[in-house]
């Protein structure tokens, strides 16, 4: 008799920790073929809420580390990835129906961008920052800092080079996250969760919940200790509006829906939504 | 603990004072002096203000060419600044060096003006102590009311604060008349060789701690002499050191104010910063030369609605 | 201690009156679209008063939904032609603009003192000066456009729609427009209908300039103008500044539409102090932070959060310069607090206020006379209040100082981020690295540290969390104007 699998539990990743649903609820996951492939644990707004809570109360600790820690600590996120490069590329064949050649693409794509983002952590300020020369003996120094706890529904297709190039480029500059992953294509977002507990990434600063984004979003949308809404993956422009008028309660910062060629580099505008300019005034003399 | 020899107070308390006077920020220090320089002062205001700046008056001659002759010049303009209009106000005093104090005091007659002497090796201040107090006591012999001493700058800014100390105690000393009443002691800072608003206000502190009736930012040989921030600064010492103790101390800018327009903003100033108690002669003085005939100037344009001319004023 | 004491004199200043002559006030004025003045469609008009007297200015037309579609077609039309032009002739149109600002400085500050309330010194001496800057900084971006951080190609937005407040009217106008046209923008602008006279006459100094008809068009008009030029389909831009509420419900209206946004809205900053701050520009810090135009200013550091050691001194000391402030006829060159801008907004304060006492904070104001007419508020500190009051939460937008008391940098700063605002805030001590551990930790757009109420053009100034996003001078102010555009 050949070896039974021991199949995977698949959770939600929650402050650092893999709880199920509270709700106790999952939905069936399926390859792009129809055939199940899991039972993902389906987020409830009560998860959401805990969700938010481990944002804020990572994002302390989050920001003030130093750039060039976030930045080792991202490199060394893309590091896992590159271990379990086998492990996603199995997950991306299955959730995307990709061949493994493509799916390889892919892996390999979202470790280069992650390894992209990790740089930018120590440079952000010095892009995006500038002294202004003010016109008295004031010293004004403008600098960027993280807005705060950002929650994110990420592409709905692009289950992991998507998920990546919304995650890093948010948490990059010291905010936290709580993302919402693809419904349909959660397994890659769920490795990644694997990678993240793993690395040296403090719990709580990315949150990922498998789940409705029409469901949850709403409740981060209002979630009054959210910052920041990124609507990349949300579908239907209806739906985004009313997302987006909801985020205005506190008024959160809100990316609007896009559908981007993931392949393509980057600007810098993903990190700059999620940041704030801080400005310091100081008088010179003696 | 070592005390000075004066008893002012221990040695450690007096550097305990020093070091707890909070900072002075600059731009801050002086965007408040330029904001108290944008008061407009009009027509009666104007009026009370030019006759309190004239009452105010050290009128100064302080030159190596000073002679009995042109001392009992300036007298006479103290005495009458405008001849032609007898409710001019006299001036507060006439300032000159100790060996013309007795020409000044004859020629002052018995009129309510002083005679402040500079005194202490002016304007440098480096002699040895005994010196300055030979040059106090010829002073205030000679009949000075009021001696305006300088302080050491070279030991200030070697830190050495005591001996500072020590010599105002000293000279405040030699200003005792033997009858219970003594000539009153203005102490120079010259606040343009002090460098920063933190030694201004240490360099206040430490000379009304050591018994300074009146503290003055200048002895007008130094550039720059008295100005607008450092005067705030040494009003809201003045100000600071009455809550704290009870004893008031006056204040003298001087050198570098020559318009009514500039006495105008110290008047405001002392009004805003210490206050209405200040604002008499017994207080605030402007040790001055060109500014008098300005402020007559003014006084005879708001008198007849024209502007005057020099000639229409004396000099001295 | 003279030989003879002389009694003191006072110095009682004597009015000194700004002369209004210099203002040319029409007894009515229409809106200014496609570069020229026009009655609005149906006639409807609103009277903009005198708040230091309540005599009445001007009547300005209520602009309607159709004017302001007429206003938004003008500078469409309009954008084809400016967007194009090269960008050092934009430049030049600003620069001219600039300078006639400077050249009118005086008539345009006695007219914002007229409309406003506010003292002519700080007309006179911060708002117009700074508006001529904020033209003449913003004109040298407008040919140097791929340096701003937008790609090489950077393309303006459109037009935009710009709802401003009365708090600032001209320099708020100043800080909408300059950076808008710079960027190759063209706008709508609505001035807030109690200041409508400034933007009124910088409409005059474009025709001046000889700025294209259409680039600029000013509508005038309460909320439902304003409401009408923000939810307008052809506005590419929204850019407001105003009460949190309003920037709420248009960051609503906006939602689900192409628009950018921008919102410079609430505030409640914190000016803390250090027992070690230099004392005597403390004090003048919390005066200048709080009583500044009455109060009136979104940054203001209405909540002081003074050490608790030194909370004894400080007061002693912030109550005798109280003393010296100088309420009254905004147009007296020796006014330091003029008239509050509308008797809305006197209302206002004045019901806040009295929350405060309910709520069992201690009311303290100077001595001073108030004038009979018009509409006045003394300036006033509460003592006693904790974040639980209210006074210490909303925005008061008066000459209303809270203060409130902390034991350790931990606690300051918690104190001063425990609101849902993130406009400015204001440290003092003399200890370098407790001044850059502060700024760090405090949640608010514009540090002063050691100052307050600094405004330059070169430097961004916006908040955090329910302040508002994106940031106005500087080269974060121009980016809110530009897009990416092709070939980066």
């Amino acid at each position: 008799m050949s070896r039974l699998d021991v199949r995977k539990t698949y959770k939600l990743y929650i402050g650092g920790a893999f709880p199920r649903s509270e709700s106790g609820h999952t939905y069936e996951v399926l390859d792009t073929q129809g055939r199940f492939l899991a039972n993902a644990a389906k987020a409830s707004r009560k998860d959401a809420r805990d969700a938010v809570g481990a944002a804020r109360k990572a994002f302390g600790g989050w920001s003030s580390r130093t750039p060039y820690n976030r930045g080792q600590i991202l490199y060394r996120v893309a590091e896992m990835i590159e271990g379990r490069h086998d492990q996603f590329t199995a997950d991306v064949v299955a959730a995307e129906g990709l061949t493994k050649a493509q799916a390889t693409k892919v892996v390999d794509a979202a470790i280069d961008r992650w390894v992209w983002y990790a740089g930018w952590a120590d440079k952000l300020a010095q892009v995006t920052g500038n002294a202004n020369q003010v016109a008295g003996p004031f010293f004004n120094l403008s600098s960027p800092e993280p807005t705060g706890v950002v929650a994110v529904v990420a592409p709905a297709d692009d289950s992991l080079l998507g998920l990546v190039s919304v995650v890093a480029p948010a948490i990059v500059s010291g905010n936290t996250v709580v993302v919402v992953t693809s419904y349909d294509r959660p397994l890659p977002a769920i490795t990644l969760s694997e990678v993240l507990a793993t690395s040296d990434l403090p719990g709580g600063v990315v949150n990922v919940l498998t789940g409705d984004a029409t469901e949850l979003g709403p409740w981060l949308a209002g979630h009054l200790d959210v910052n920041a809404l990124d609507l990349t993956g949300v579908d239907g422009a209806e739906v985004a509006a009313d997302l987006e008028a909801e985020a205005a309660v506190n008024l959160k910062r809100v990316l609007r829906p896009s559908s981007p060629d993931w392949t393509a580099e980057p600007s810098l505008t993903r990190m700059t939504a999620f940041l704030e300019t801080k400005t310091v005034w100081h008088p010179v003399g003696v | 603990m070592t005390t000075t020899s004066s008893g002012i107070g221990s040695a450690a308390d007096v550097l305990a004072v020093l070091r707890d006077l909070p900072g002075v920020d600059q731009v801050g220090l002086e965007a408040r002096a330029a904001a108290l320089s944008t008061r407009s002062i009009k027509k009666d205001a104007k009026r009370t203000a030019i006759d309190l700046a004239i009452s105010m008056v050290d009128l100064t001659t302080l030159e190596g060419a000073d002679t009995p002759g042109k001392v009992r010049s300036l007298a006479a303009k103290a005495l009458r600044p405008d001849p032609t209009d007898p409710t001019c106000p006299q001036v507060a005093a006439v300032c000159v060096y100790p060996d013309l104090v007795a020409t000044a005091r004859e020629a002052l007659g018995d009129a309510p003006i002083g005679v402040a002497s500079v005194a202490t090796a002016f304007p440098s201040g480096r002699a040895p102590l005994d010196v300055k107090i030979t040059d106090t006591e010829y002073a205030v012999a000679a009949g000075a009311s009021e001696i305006d001493m300088v302080i050491d700058r070279g030991a200030f800014l070697a830190g050495d604060l005591l001996k500072v100390a020590e010599e105002i105690v000293a000279v405040r000393a030699a200003c005792e008349r033997g009858d219970g009443t003594h000539a009153h002691l203005k102490v120079i800072l010259e606040t343009g060789e002090l460098a920063t608003y933190d030694a201004v206000r240490r360099a206040s502190w430490l000379s009304m701690l050591a018994g300074a009736d009146f503290i003055k930012t200048s002895t007008g040989k130094v550039s720059p002499a008295a100005t607008l921030p450092v005067t705030l600064l040494m009003l809201e010492a003045v100000r600071d050191y009455r809550d704290a103790t009870g004893r008031q101390v006056g204040v003298k800018p001087a050198g570098g104010i020559r318009t009514t327009k500039d006495a105008i903003k110290y008047l405001v100033t002392v009004n805003e910063t210490a206050g209405l108690d200040w604002m008499t002669p017994t207080w605030f003085r402007f040790g001055a030369s060109s500014l008098l005939n300005d402020l007559l100037m003014q006084r005879q344009k708001l008198e007849t609605g024209r502007y005057s001319g020099a000639d229409y004023v004396t000099i001295d | 201690m003279a030989d003879h004491m002389v009694p003191p004199t006072p110095l009682e200043y004597a009015p000194a009156p700004e002369s209004r002559s210099i203002v040319d006030l029409e007894p009515s004025y229409g809106l200014f679209i496609d570069g020229a003045f026009t009655d609005g469609t149906d006639g409807g008009t609103f009277k903009t008063v005198n708040p230091a007297t309540e005599e009445v200015l001007a009547e300005v037309t209520e602009a309607t939904p159709a004017d302001v579609d007429l206003a938004v077609a003008a500078a469409r039309r309009a954008f084809r032609s400016w967007s194009r032009m090269p960008g050092r002739e934009r430049a030049k149109y600003l620069y001219r603009i600039a300078r006639i600002i400077a050249e009118r400085s005086r008539e345009l500050a006695v007219l914002e003192s007229l409309d406003n309330g506010k003292p002519i010194k700080e007309s006179r001496d911060v708002d117009v000066p700074l508006v001529s800057q904020w033209f003449f900084y913003y004109a040298g971006w407008a040919d140097k456009l791929s340096y701003a951080g937008a790609g090489p190609n950077p393309r303006p937005l459109g037009v935009a729609a710009q709802v401003i407040p009365w708090n600032f009217p001209l320099l708020m106008l100043s800080w909408k427009i300059a950076p808008a046209l710079a960027a190759g923008n063209t706008v709508v602008l609505k001035p807030a209908e109690t200041t409508p006279l400034t933007a009124l006459l910088f409409a005059e100094i474009c025709q001046q300039a000889d700025l294209p008809p259409g680039v600029v068009n000013i509508v005038t008009g309460a909320g439902a103008t304003g409401e009408a030029l923000v939810s307008h389909p052809d506005v590419d831009k929204v850019a407001f500044t105003g009460s949190t509420d309003v920037g709420r419900s248009i960051a609503r209206a906006v939602a689900g539409t192409e628009k950018k946004l921008t919102l410079e809205l609430g505030g409640k900053a914190a000016n803390i102090v250090f027992d070690d701050a230099p004392m005597d520009q403390a004090i003048e810090g919390i005066v200048s932070g709080i009583f500044f135009n009455q109060g009136h200013v979104c940054c203001a550091g209405s909540r002081l959060l003074v050490q608790e050691n030194v909370y004894d001194e400080v007061m002693e000391r912030l109550k005798r310069r109280m003393t010296t402030l100088r309420v009254g006829d905004p147009l007296d060159k020796n006014t330091d607090i003029g008239a509050i801008n509308s008797r809305e907004q006197l209302q206002r304060i004045t019901a806040l206020a009295e929350v405060g006492d309910a709520e069992g904070a201690e009311r303290w104001s100077p001595p001073c006379e108030l004038p009979s007419s018009g509409f006045w508020y003394a300036p006033t500190v509460f003592t006693g209040v904790t974040q639980a009051h209210r006074i210490a939460r909303e925005e008061i937008f008066g000459p209303v100082l809270s203060v409130l008391t902390f034991r350790t940098p931990d606690e300051a700063i918690a104190k001063a981020n425990n609101t849902p605002y993130g406009l400015s805030a204001g440290v003092w001590t003399e200890k370098g690295s407790r001044i850059l551990a502060m700024a760090d930790r405090l949640r608010a757009g514009v540090v002063w540290a050691n100052t307050f109420n600094k405004f330059d053009p070169a430097s961004p100034f916006g908040g955090y969390k329910e302040s508002g996003y994106g940031r106005e001078g500087g080269k974060q102010g121009l980016a809110a104007y530009l897009q990416e555009g092709e070939g980066q």
